[in-house]
């Protein structure tokens, strides 16, 4: 006999009681489930809530496995056992086993972690209030490890999942009903309440922080120093990467986030499949662009010059705003959540933009929160609905209007 | 013999859990954001609050027949005001650095919309005696939450109670730290005050389904 007959069992024999949204999820999870909707006017279409979820998850399997290469290529590269990258995206140094296993053990933990607890919360929740378990934590499960640093202690990504799987989501009402998006805000919680361990120029590369405070107890090992480049620009640091590096995403930063090749053929492939919006994608940029530039021309003007601090950010190429830090992971993966963004497609627009313009703003004038995109998105997040209802009475004033045109 | 009658405890003890100023009638938010990342003055707070209210309730009720309709808000203001200057002045001189770090918000207790709220919905319309009961009720309402947000943001924020090291000293790393617990800084920023308070909210709905509005 086998798994399904034995699950379909178990199903049946728990059916009505108090556990029967686990049995059923976990049903649902693995096979078809077989009391499916039978003829009546339904409007078919493949595209389930399952598909969607399952869709982002493929385009973000390849930033997962870059991740893994990259946190072993960082580490060794800092502990100085092999050399940078010579030979564009395709270097053996970076693609080597050596590389891979180390990330492997490393960031396997933080997937375990992450789709254990919050699958397990949601588990929790489905029992208690007696809905079926909704899909909507694989998404979330998978992005959780690729945006924190690769060394976050298991604990606190342990306590940053409930908290943002149950304040972030479950008190709203489950899936589809959260007002922001429960990766980030995990992220935003583990960045306020961990800042030692989310930010500073100690977390990005395996094993830094442990070194750092071994030679804080007089060890003779030489430091790790892991600055990211937003790191070093807010602090006008030069920065030793080429563009290049940044684009291919050989630099350090969080788990997943680094690769702005990988992140733009996800973000093609989501684009393609109808699953990411394009609007929201563009807009983004387009706002990241039109901010990076007009600070650009603020220090082309001379207004801004080398003594302020906002010199290193503000003087930075406008366009390397989108291949540096979380940028891109951001309007890709984040701010094309359909449940937290705008609805309606002059909506997309417009929240879409403010999502790049506000990032980048964050970035150059708070060089303590380097990652605003992070905030950004959670901000617009909460003013999409907002966006909407104006869009939605601008239209309705706009037929209004030609009606009464027609009539007079 | 009883204490106090069955209509006099309601008045004490309802507010207390069913009738929380905090939770159901959600006023007094933003002392008990601002100054809840510590234990010390949340107890203080409390403590001013209950004795500011108590006093006022009376004062208001023994004069509720003498008072203008008209002017009764200013009345209140100046009964208010002259009780929180008590408050402040004892504060400075016995608690200076206590004081210090509840800054304005001693002050800030006239216009707390639990004290007039009081006034005006039941210390115009009963006698002393219940106006006091009423008043020490509300103000122990608003305290227990306060030392309940206090106790959590202190311990979770900063690893201490009341200024103790309960839970080790983070530099030297003993007791839990030297397993590598770290304190939480977001429990120190007024944002958890409000969530916390909503866990509080959450958890006492769930208790009792009949304080959940439609």
């Amino acid at each position: 006999m086998g798994l399904k007959q034995n699950l379909h069992k178990l199903k049946e024999k728990y059916r009505g009681t108090k556990m029967a949204p686990a049995f059923n999820a976990l049903h649902t999870f693995l096979y078809t489930p077989n009391d499916t909707a039978q003829g009546g006017t339904h409007i078919k279409s493949a595209d389930d809530l399952k598909r969607t979820m399952n869709t982002v998850i493929m385009a973000l399997i390849p930033c997962l496995i870059f991740g893994m290469f990259n946190a072993g290529y960082q580490h060794y590269l800092a502990v100085g056992d092999i050399q940078a990258v010579t030979n564009g995206f395709f270097s053996s140094e970076f693609w080597n086993l050596q590389n891979f296993i180390l990330g492997f053990w490393k960031i396997l933990p933080l997937v375990i972690i992450s789709y254990g607890v919050g699958l397990g919360i949601e588990f929790l929740f489905a029992v208690i209030k007696g809905h079926e378990v909704e899909e909507g934590y694989l998404v979330t499960g998978m992005l959780v490890p690729l945006i924190v640093p690769i060394d976050i202690p298991w604990w606190m990504l342990i306590v940053a999942v409930a908290f943002g799987v149950v304040i972030g989501k479950e008190v709203f009402g489950g899936t589809g009903m959260n007002i922001l998006n429960p990766a980030l805000t995990i992220r935003a919680f583990l960045f306020f309440a961990y800042p030692t361990w989310m930010s500073g120029d100690k977390v990005w590369v395996e094993g830094a922080v442990e070194r750092t405070k071994e030679i804080a107890n007089g060890s003779t090992a030489d430091a790790i120093s892991g600055e990211t480049i937003l790191g070093s620009l807010a602090q006008s640091h030069p920065v030793d990467y080429s563009v290049l590096d940044m684009f291919y995403g050989f630099i350090p930063g969080s788990v997943g986030e680094t690769s702005t090749l990988l992140i733009l053929l996800a973000g093609l492939f989501l684009i393609f499949t109808k699953i990411g919006s394009w609007r929201i994608m563009l807009s983004a940029t387009l706002g990241a662009l039109v901010m990076g530039y007009i600070f650009n021309m603020v220090v082309d003007a001379g207004w801004i010059t080398e003594t302020s601090k906002f010199y290193g950010l503000m003087s930075t190429e406008f366009w390397h705003h989108l291949i540096i830090g979380g940028m891109a992971f951001g309007i890709v993966y984040m701010a094309t959540d359909p449940v937290t963004g705008s609805q309606t497609n002059r909506g997309k627009w417009i929240y879409g933009f403010l999502i790049g313009f506000i990032s980048i703003m964050i970035r150059v004038f708070n060089p303590a929160y380097p990652e605003g995109v992070m905030l950004a998105i959670l901000l617009m997040n909460v003013f999409a609905p907002t966006i909407d209802h104006y869009v939605v009475q601008g239209n309705v004033k706009k037929r209004l209007k030609r009606g009464k045109l027609k009539t007079a | 013999m009883r204490l106090l009658s069955k209509k006099d405890s309601k008045l004490i003890m309802d507010p207390l859990a069913d009738n929380n100023p905090i939770t159901i009638q959600v006023l007094g938010i933003c002392s008990a954001l601002a100054i809840t990342a510590q234990l010390k003055p949340s107890i203080v707070m409390a403590i001013s609050v209950i004795f500011v209210l108590g006093a006022g309730n009376v004062v208001i009720s023994l004069m509720r027949n003498i008072i203008p309709s008209k002017i009764r808000i200013i009345v209140q203001l100046v009964v208010v005001a002259t009780l929180v200057i008590i408050v402040d002045q004892v504060l400075k001189a016995y608690a200076y650095s206590l004081s210090k770090e509840l800054s304005v918000f001693i002050g800030l207790i006239i216009t707390n919309c639990i004290i007039m709220g009081r006034f005006e919905a039941f210390a115009l319309a009963n006698g002393p005696w219940q106006s006091f009961l009423d008043g020490v009720g509300n103000a122990l309402g608003y305290g227990v939450i306060l030392v309940i947000v206090g106790f959590f943001r202190e311990l979770l924020g900063s690893g201490t109670l009341m200024g103790f090291k309960v839970l080790g000293d983070p530099v030297e790393k003993t007791g839990l730290y030297a397993i590598g617990y770290e304190n939480n800084g977001f429990m120190v920023l007024p944002p958890m005050a409000l969530i916390v308070i909503g866990i509080i909210i959450w958890v006492q709905r769930s208790k009792n389904k009949e304080l959940i509005e439609d």
